[in-house]
């Protein structure tokens, strides 16, 4: 337990770390920084042609199928990893990476179907 | 007798892992940054950085570092100010993390490490959930991504971030798959435990097809060339940092040449050994593993020199059409052969 909060507390004081050196960063320009405010500076850049209507324009969103898919395939993935690290101890049986092998297949038929019905054409 | 006192300290120990990980993470991705400069140009006939520091221009990096934080810091008048201004923390620190749990080989000496200080040898930390704990901390970088190009309010910028995002959705399954039959083969998550059971052979010998699948995802999951898509410079500017400029473009910057030199290290820990050496196995185990850390990532420099970019279906289609029926049919072998041998 002590070795899990000495882990857990390096990882955090490391992100401080990070959020310091960025802060430093940030605080250095600050200070060495010139201010030569002109309004041309702080247009849009877009081809050097002053830019039409808003930069939140409404985008197509081509991939939110492919994020279903992800999401499925990311939650296989987060099974796969503790049974990755235990299933040797259950494998004079066969029956163990028999299950698995049926679960992956299931979800591989499931990725034959988005491809058979052109889901997964970028278009 | 002194070395016995400093590591039998927890704090001493605790606060050497601090320097020694985010020295490390300041100062690899400079020499990388410099090879890349240096052998990309000699790759194209030129000579590259000659003046910074007289000799070769090897202080180019460091002279670069100096200007950017020397220049002005623009903001443009229709961005989401806040959000813009942190989005290369958002980037950065992530990136910074990884570099915690890359073995770099076990101490030669027995260590007195006291109990409750996580064993030792050249890594920061030894999570039992190492390489699951990379993954996840590794895709958060496109959260920021995503915040650039948002707050940017730049079409171009909008574009590039929506297509970092979709890279990002369709290459971190390979990259998942890739490394979780790994982990099948080794029988544990932690990356230390990995690298140890690499003793009798490498696993990019019995993982070929997995090591070959880790590196193009992680090609297109850093966005280098032919993945770089998401800031493709004749198609849609420079993606989501069109509108950085100064510090806040040289963070996203560094975090790129961080996240060649981590992921690269990663590769190495999963396939390439780890810290074990071949022909010359006297030489020290974290002199192996930079050794490999450093040809991997000329590796990827020499892959940008080499290949013209993806169009993005074309990107799309190789991760969902060929890597992950790919990665599952590696997966489902590995398990057969963990089992039948």
């Amino acid at each position: 337990m002590t070795q899990y909060f000495w882990q857990y507390g390096t990882l955090g004081a490391l992100s401080l770390l990070g959020v310091g050196f960025v802060a430093f960063a940030f605080g250095a320009n600050r200070v060495m920084r010139p201010r030569k405010p002109r309004p041309e500076k702080y247009t849009t850049y877009e081809c050097g042609v002053d830019p039409v209507g808003e930069g939140w324009s409404q985008t197509q969103i081509r991939y939110y199928i492919f994020a279903f898919l992800f999401v499925i395939f990311d939650v296989e993935s987060v099974f796969l990893f503790p049974f990755a690290t235990v299933f040797e101890k259950f494998s004079r049986s066969g029956l163990v990476v028999t299950e698995m092998i049926v679960f992956v297949l299931i979800l591989a038929v499931g990725l034959l179907y988005a491809w058979k019905k052109k889901v997964l054409e970028w278009l | 007798m002194i070395f016995y006192h400093f590591f039998s300290n927890p704090w001493a120990v605790f606060a050497l892992k601090l320097a020694a990980v985010f020295i490390f993470f300041l100062t690899a991705p400079l020499v990388l940054g410099y090879v890349e400069h240096k052998g990309l140009a000699h790759m194209q006939s030129r000579l590259g950085p000659m003046e910074a520091g007289r000799f070769h221009g090897w202080a180019q990096l460091i002279a670069d570092g100096v200007k950017f934080i020397q220049k002005e810091d623009i903001v443009p008048d229709a961005a989401d100010r806040r959000i813009f201004m942190l989005a290369p923390m958002i980037v950065i620190i992530p990136v910074s993390l990884v570099f915690l749990v890359i073995p770099f080989g076990p101490a030669a000496v027995s260590c007195h490490a006291p109990a409750g200080t996580g064993g030792c040898g050249f890594w920061g930390e030894n999570f039992d959930v190492g390489i699951f704990f990379v993954l996840a901390i590794s895709a958060i970088s496109v959260i920021g991504m995503l915040m650039a190009g948002w707050a940017s309010a730049n079409k171009f910028s909008l574009i590039g971030a929506i297509r970092g995002a979709a890279q990002l959705i369709a290459y971190e399954l390979p990259l998942v798959l890739a490394a979780s039959a790994v982990a099948m083969q080794a029988g544990t998550l932690s990356l230390v435990g990995i690298g140890d059971a690499q003793k009798a052979y490498w696993f990019v010998f019995p993982q070929i097809a997995g090591f070959i699948i880790f590196v193009i995802a992680s090609l297109a999951e850093l966005s280098r060339p032919p993945f770089d898509m998401p800031i493709a410079d004749s198609e849609i500017i420079f993606g989501h940092m069109t509108e950085y400029t100064g510090i806040r473009f040289g963070l996203f910057l560094l975090s790129e040449y961080a996240g060649i030199v981590s992921l690269s290290a990663i590769a190495v820990v999963l396939y390439l050994g780890a810290w074990h050496g071949f022909i010359v196995p006297w030489i020290p185990g974290p002199i192996w593993t930079l050794a490999k850390i450093g040809a991997l990532s000329f590796l990827v420099i020499w892959l940008r020199a080499t290949y013209p970019r993806l169009r993005e279906d074309q990107l799309q289609k190789m991760a969902w059409k060929y890597l992950i029926p790919i990665a599952l049919v590696n997966i489902l072998l590995t398990m057969i052969f963990k089992v039948v041998f």
